[in-house]
């Protein structure tokens, strides 16, 4: 028996997200009385692999072959399957990021298993096995029993804390032979975003809305994320006008994120906006009008106007750092 | 090329959702029931390919699983100017039992190209998209930000942590969408409420599957503090706080 962790990798190494989702593993598994196998795909090396050991892993499988390089769901869906069945793994563990969207529903129907989707704690039960889920954009939870007897989970990023164990995990390197046709998705082109912290992997955010008034009025929020070391965001409308690209739409229907700051400068707070941004651990508001449904969502709040707050903010960050 | 449009039935986003006394159900008193954005946006897509003619698409249909009392959204669906519908007759239990009943009206009726949301606004379960293609044993895609047809051939782009990848890939297949794939969700004309009217909605019924899943209570996320204020005179204030109270930078 085991915990299957899909532990993707992005150019051969992992990130704080993948030990989250190890750390997660090994605490279900202990509830289950079983170990942690975490699984990659692609090429990574042993030096890599063993720290995921540190989070719980009590083995790491790798599985490298050709037509591996991009993801194809049908290929990684029966890869991840496979090895699931191998190591007789109960439960499944995904992220609910891009890829465990694409991949996690495909590995549940191979297993007949039930799938919980954006799930932010341990299961409080597992006979039966139930277990809490975001629904309505982190406006409710529900508690939601899986009945299979195989269960899949993608766990939310940012909900569960990092442990560190020491343990050596065994290294397992599988040769995968895909047939020739399988792989149906052909990639043509690929633009990687450089040099910037990913909004995604941001711990700290620092936000703009429409109360930024101007796409020439970012200077500032730019430095302010640059020197806490931080990524940028906006609302909708910012993204929609051009102000600010597309990557940074944070919301329903942009990017959801869970960073520990997050500053909302300028952002009125609709739903829409909160229910991506709602589950940072820290929310800190800059806003001209007291009565900014943002206000509610925050616990530090300036009520004043963002030309004039956030240069100030910028000297103080830099006094700090000296 | 023919598409289907998977389409869910939520309540409007800004929806402030309370729960029944008990916590077991959903307080859908005063709700407004709505096509899940993503929807409305896969749907316009999937028009705006049918408007160009080199695209080649030929039908655009909405399919829903759910009980006569969402045909409200499937009409909206019409309106806005998809061909015609296909109702399963269910209520929707769970993803799998969505996807199965999708799965077996495209056992019958032949679409090329199959649109799912990356999520229902309502369950954000983020599932049924992959489901439906690993049923009917054929491709997916998922974050795909934009769909294109050129000479025949489908071109899309899809997502990925910091970047993307524009890929092709043979049809049938399912593609899972987000945001991108269209810029404003097309609403619909007086002429296209008029004409919903007498547009078919064929009605299915179920096939037997059991859910896997089962929600037995609902939970609000528990209150924030209440907002600290800092005045705008004092910002190093803030800093302050977040360094020392906060332990956040
Ligand atoms: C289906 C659907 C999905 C949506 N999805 C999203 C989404 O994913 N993300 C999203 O963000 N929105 C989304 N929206 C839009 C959302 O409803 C709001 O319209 C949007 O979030 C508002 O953006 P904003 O706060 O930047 O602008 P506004 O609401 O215009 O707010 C501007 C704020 O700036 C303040 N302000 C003005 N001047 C100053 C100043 N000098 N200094 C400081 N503050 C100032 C104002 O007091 C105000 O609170 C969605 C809407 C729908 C219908
Ligand atoms: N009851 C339903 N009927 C038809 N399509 C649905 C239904 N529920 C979900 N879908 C489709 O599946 C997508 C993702 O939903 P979900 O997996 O529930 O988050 C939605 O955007 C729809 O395209």
């Amino acid at each position: 028996m085991s915990v299957l962790v899909y532990t993707e990798n992005w150019d051969g190494k992992f990130k704080k997200l993948s030990f989250e989702l190890v750390s997660y593993s090994a605490a279900i598994a202990e509830m289950i009385n079983t170990g942690v196998v975490a699984l990659t795909i692609g090429q990574v090396e042993d030096e890599e692999l063993k720290k995921l050991g540190n989070y719980g892993a009590k083995k790491v499988i790798c599985v490298t072959g050709d037509s591996l390089k991009y993801l194809d769901n049908k290929i990684y869906t029966s890869i991840i399957a496979g090895i699931a069945e191998k190591e007789n793994s109960k439960v499944i563990v995904f992220s609910n990021n891009n890829s465990g969207k694409a991949i996690a529903p495909g590995v549940a129907v191979r297993l007949k298993a039930g799938v919980a989707a954006a799930v932010n704690a341990l299961p409080s039960s597992v006979e039966p096995f139930t277990i809490r889920k975001k629904v309505y954009s982190g406006n409710a939870f529900a508690h939601t029993v899986i009945k299979s007897e195989i269960k899949v989970l993608s766990l939310l990023q940012n909900s569960y804390d990092i442990k560190e164990t020491a343990n050596n995990a065994e290294i397992e390197r599988v040769a995968w032979n895909v047939e020739p046709g399988m792989v149906k998705t052909e990639v043509l082109d690929v633009q990687k975003q450089t040099g910037k912290v990913l909004l995604t992997d941001a711990e700290i955010v620092v936000s703009g809305g429409r109360g930024m008034k101007s796409p020439d009025n970012w200077g500032p929020l730019v430095e302010l994320a640059e020197l806490l070391g931080g990524a940028t965001a906006c609302s909708r409308p910012v993204s929609d006008e051009g102000w600010r690209p597309h990557e940074e739409h944070t919301g329903q229907t942009g990017k959801i994120i869970a960073p520990n700051l997050y500053i909302a400068v300028g952002i009125s707070g609709a739903t829409q906006h909160l229910a991506g941004i709602s589950s940072s651990k820290y929310i800190v508001a800059i806003n001209i009008d007291k009565d900014a449904p943002i206000f509610e969502a925050a616990q530090y709040g300036i009520v004043g106007d963002a030309m004039k707050v956030l240069p100030k903010l910028v000297e103080a960050v830099r006094e700090l750092k000296k | 090329m023919k598409i289907l449009v998977c389409i869910s039935n939520v309540p409007d986003t800004t929806t402030k959702i309370k729960l029944s006394a008990d916590g077991k159900t959903i307080d859908t008193a005063g709700i407004q029931w709505v096509i899940n954005p993503w929807d409305e946006l896969s749907l316009t897509r999937a028009l705006e390919l049918k408007d160009d003619p080199a695209a080649g698409v030929t039908l655009v249909t909405v399919a829903h699983v759910g009980t006569s009392s969402s045909e409200p959204t499937i009409r909206k669906a019409l309106a806005i100017g998809a061909d015609d519908a296909i109702r399963v007759n269910a209520e929707p239990a769970d993803a799998y039992f969505v996807a199965a009943q999708i799965a077996a009206v495209l056992e019958k009726e032949k679409y090329d190209i199959i649109l799912c949301g990356i999520e229902s606004s309502d369950y954000n379960g983020s599932l049924t998209g992959g489901i439906i293609a690993e049923f009917l044993g054929i491709p997916s895609v998922s974050s795909v930000s934009s769909l294109r047809i050129e000479n025949g051939k489908p071109v899309i782009v899809r997502e990925i942590d910091g970047g993307k990848e524009t890929l092709t890939l043979p049809v049938p297949f399912v593609a899972v969408v987000q945001k991108g794939i269209a810029k404003e969700p097309r609403i619909a004309s007086m002429r296209g409420i008029m004409t919903a009217r007498t547009k078919q909605i064929r009605v299915y019924e179920p096939v037997a599957v059991n859910p896997l899943t089962e929600i037995v209570m609902y939970e609000k996320p528990a209150p924030r503090a209440a907002c600290k204020f800092i005045s705008p005179d004092n910002p190093a204030e803030l800093i302050h706080l977040l360094q020392n109270e906060a332990k956040v930078i």
